[in-house]
């Protein structure tokens, strides 16, 4: 019997027992948008904010690490940064600018997370019964939902502590850095918080650096080892360089004992000398 | 050899499910893990039970009938085998063996360890062929295909569509399935015409009934024809791609 071929995707996907769990939008948006409504376009759009928030987890990380030369370097690091672009750009343009791109990178990239989840809820309703033996699925890839939230709150917890300065009230002085993160961290509560959502990260970038190569499509046998190794070291190097952070300052290493230079409100306006508030 | 057999015993799809353990005594250790099965029913049947229903074929791992959850991993303990190649000898005396159906949403159980597969059926009419004018067999040699893109299509193609990958999943995604039935076509010169339209098609007919991939790299290792992750590289890559593709090739048309 002749029969032609249907048109592709002309038949209704519903049929005998089987029914769909999740039906693809009936108008797509426009040229690159579309790919957000869908969920391989959602795990590249993961894949992509991940290596922007990647590339800013190591330059704070690194950047950091001028709190080691003494808080004149540190604090002129963190002035340096609200100049970026030198006379060309307005104060803190840059910075802002990088702000936002990172907000809306962290938007997207929880945004797909969370719709990501739902529907793969929905793709099992009824669990397995009897234990299931995973082989492949590690510690780090099976707990991403997880170390995803507290880096996430921890987050939230940091801009509150040390951008704005909730916590530390009177001891918070705008534009010294050195101060305000040297007082925070010598709390052990909140060096301890500081160690858990480091090594949360660190667990959350073993698999996500991995991960990213696959979403995006970047695959190929010349490199494919140099993925998983290229994982742990990012990961290995994010957690070392945070980690020191809380552990110098709970030790005593870098503290305000040991600063010599008088530090300096923000603008001039008003200027606090805080040599000696520890005495 | 003596086991204890705990199996989901269910009466239709709707109908509430439950295990059900059989004691086994005089099972061969050459004996598969089918013709174990085989050598329950009949006891079953001749106590006048109702058989556990599970679906097999060919008995040779080549059909991809015969997938059934064993101890919690798809396909049981033997990496790179079906059911029906899973040989007693890889258990103990007197180990106790659940088996599960697949669980999917996708899946509809429709009695005892048997699914429904018929999702994968929707992928493939989405775009797993090649539209092939008819006529008289081409000559042998007249397209040339360099050898690794045959052997990576024919890695692709080893595929038995048995549905272990989604069971494996934690998120029951079928990617490694769809991204297997893709490259095989998209590998090959045959493929070319359709690649744009196929991938998108198939991918988005995946998503309406299968979870998302998170990487988790569980799909590799229940398959029993050990097919490679990088084929879901390969499929991300191609979909993101097509996008564009098939945007440029509408508007070929006036």
């Amino acid at each position: 019997m002749a029969t032609t071929t249907p048109a592709r995707g002309s038949q209704s996907s519903a049929r005998g027992l089987v029914r769909p769990t999740f039906s693809q939008p009936r108008r797509r948006l426009p040229y690159p948008f579309g790919l957000y409504q869908t969920a391989v376009g959602k795990k590249w759009v993961m894949g992509v904010t991940g290596i922007m928030m990647m590339g800013f987890v190591l330059v704070h990380m690194i950047g950091n690490l001028h709190m080691y030369e003494g808080p004149a370097k540190y604090n002129e690091y963190a002035e340096a940064l609200r100049t970026v672009g030198g006379a060309l750009m307005p104060r803190e343009g840059v910075l802002w600018a990088l702000r936002l791109g990172l907000l809306g990178a962290a938007a997207l990239h929880i945004h797909s997370a969370a719709t990501l989840t739902i529907i793969n809820r929905r793709s099992r309703p009824l669990a397995y019964q009897s234990p299931r033996d995973y082989s492949a699925a590690n510690f780090a890839s099976r707990t991403m939902r997880a170390t995803g939230i507290i880096v996430l709150l921890f987050v939230i917890f940091h801009l509150l502590d040390l951008t704005w300065g909730v916590f530390l009230g009177e001891d918070y002085i705008t534009g010294d850095v050195y101060n305000n993160v040297t007082r925070s961290l010598s709390s052990l509560p909140i060096a301890l918080l500081y160690l858990l959502a480091n090594i949360a990260l660190a667990v959350h970038l073993f698999h996500g650096a991995w991960s990213m190569f696959q979403s995006l499509g970047w695959n190929s046998p010349q490199f494919n080892q140099a993925r998983r190794v290229f994982a742990a070291a990012f990961a290995g190097l994010i957690l070392v360089g945070n980690l020191s952070f809380p552990i110098l300052n709970l030790t005593g290493v870098v503290s305000q004992d040991s600063r010599t230079t008088p530090c300096v409100a923000e603008g001039g306006e008003e200027t606090r000398i805080c040599l000696g508030v520890n005495e | 050899m003596r086991i204890t057999l705990k199996v989901w015993r269910q009466d239709g799809p709707t109908a509430p499910g439950s295990f059900e353990t059989y004691d086994v005594p005089g099972v061969s250790p050459d004996m598969s893990f089918l013709e174990m099965l085989d050598v329950v029913n009949d006891r079953l049947t001749l106590d006048g039970k109702r058989p556990i229903v599970f679906e097999h074929d060919c008995r040779e791992g080549i059909c991809g009938s015969c997938g059934m959850m064993i101890n919690g991993v798809p396909h049981g303990p033997e990496r790179g085998t079906a059911t029906c190649q899973l040989h007693m000898r890889k258990f103990h005396d007197g180990d106790q063996i659940v088996v599960e159906p697949w669980r999917s949403a996708a899946f509809p159980v429709i009695r005892d360890v048997a699914v429904d597969r018929s999702a994968f059926d929707r992928i493939i009419e989405a775009g797993g062929y090649i539209s092939t004018p008819t006529g008289a067999a081409p000559d042998a040699n007249l397209t040339l295909i360099p050898k690794p893109v045959a052997d990576a299509a024919m890695d692709a193609a080893a595929c038995i569509g048995c549905g272990a990958c989604v069971a494996a999943c934690p998120n029951s995604a079928a990617q490694l399935f769809t991204s297997a039935k893709l490259a095989h076509l998209n590998l090959l010169p045959q493929g070319q015409a359709e690649r744009w339209a196929r991938t998108e098609a198939m991918v988005e007919t995946m998503e309406e009934f299968f979870g998302s991939c998170t990487n988790h790299g569980e799909c590799r290792e229940a398959c029993p024809k050990e097919i490679s992750l990088d084929f879901i590289a390969m499929m991300n890559r191609d979909y993101v791609k097509s996008k564009r593709k098939n945007r440029k090739l509408l508007s070929q048309i006036r």
